[in-house]
């Protein structure tokens, strides 16, 4: 089974995505705990991309694909022309760091190589492609 | 969305988290908190038990505090989640530097040893 959907990049939809992969994910058997982490690993990335590559312009859209292509594994798509935010440039600070610098921000990237498999970017038709896959079992 | 509610006991303020916390919302948590530490207030305990979802923004909420309350001698105590919710700490490494207890009455006792 495939799943689409398109979005403006404002913070106020991504409750939206949260929804939309709840009820894309519900028939596939995975846990809810399983669940819950896809969901807010697929949350991170779509407001990084919104807020880093897109500053939050509604007009800009992002298009989140869902691909359940066979049993035990899960591909996610998050499709953009903005200019490329790619998290394997990123490492992770040390979480002691972030505390001692009283910092708010840097845990989303930890989250999502945490919670994914794997994630891969490419450019497709001309436009950015962040692939992700999740291992269930 | 959320919505916050505080409520005073015993000296305590009790900050409830009703509903869902992400990138558009964590605002509003940072601020109740700093306003509960505007006001005075040494003993905070976060009333979980209906908080539906976190994201790394409400993480990071928590996470810039822990240094401050530790200056200023401020306790606060986590209290009610769901394991769902209870996991993105966990994920993170985030419940071994956080106060984080399964009932209330448990956040009320630790707040109150952690104050002596």
């Amino acid at each position: 089974m495939s799943y689409q959907y398109n979005i403006g990049c404002s913070l106020s939809n991504l409750k939206g995505i949260r929804e939309f992969i709840r009820n894309s994910l519900k028939d596939s058997g995975i846990s809810e705990i399983d669940m819950a982490a896809i969901i807010l690993a697929l949350d991170e990335m779509c407001s990084n991309l919104m807020i880093h590559a897109h500053h939050c312009n509604p007009d800009h859209l992002l298009e989140l694909h869902i691909d359940v292509p066979e049993k035990g594994k899960l591909v996610f798509e998050i499709i953009d022309d903005g200019n490329v935010f790619n998290i394997n440039q990123f490492h992770s600070d040390n979480i002691n760091d972030l505390v001692h610098d009283k910092r708010k921000g840097g845990l989303g990237i930890r989250l999502v190589k945490s919670i994914m498999d794997n994630i891969e970017y490419f450019t497709r038709d001309s436009k950015n492609v962040c692939r992700l896959t999740k291992l269930i079992s | 969305m959320v919505h916050i509610k505080r409520l005073q006991e015993h000296g305590n303020d009790i900050i409830a988290i009703i509903g869902e916390i992400d990138a558009s919302s964590s605002i509003e948590l940072d601020l109740t908190i700093a306003k509960s530490v505007g006001e005075g207030f040494s003993k905070i305990l976060i009333d979980c038990s209906s908080l539906e979802y976190i994201s790394s923004a409400g993480l990071g909420v928590f996470m810039s505090y822990i240094e401050e309350f530790k200056d200023k001698n401020i306790q606060m105590v986590l209290f009610g989640m769901k394991e769902k919710v209870a996991n993105t700490f966990t994920i993170l490494g985030l419940a071994d530097l956080l106060h984080i207890r399964a009932s209330k009455d448990e956040a009320k006792k630790l707040v109150d040893e952690l104050s002596v």
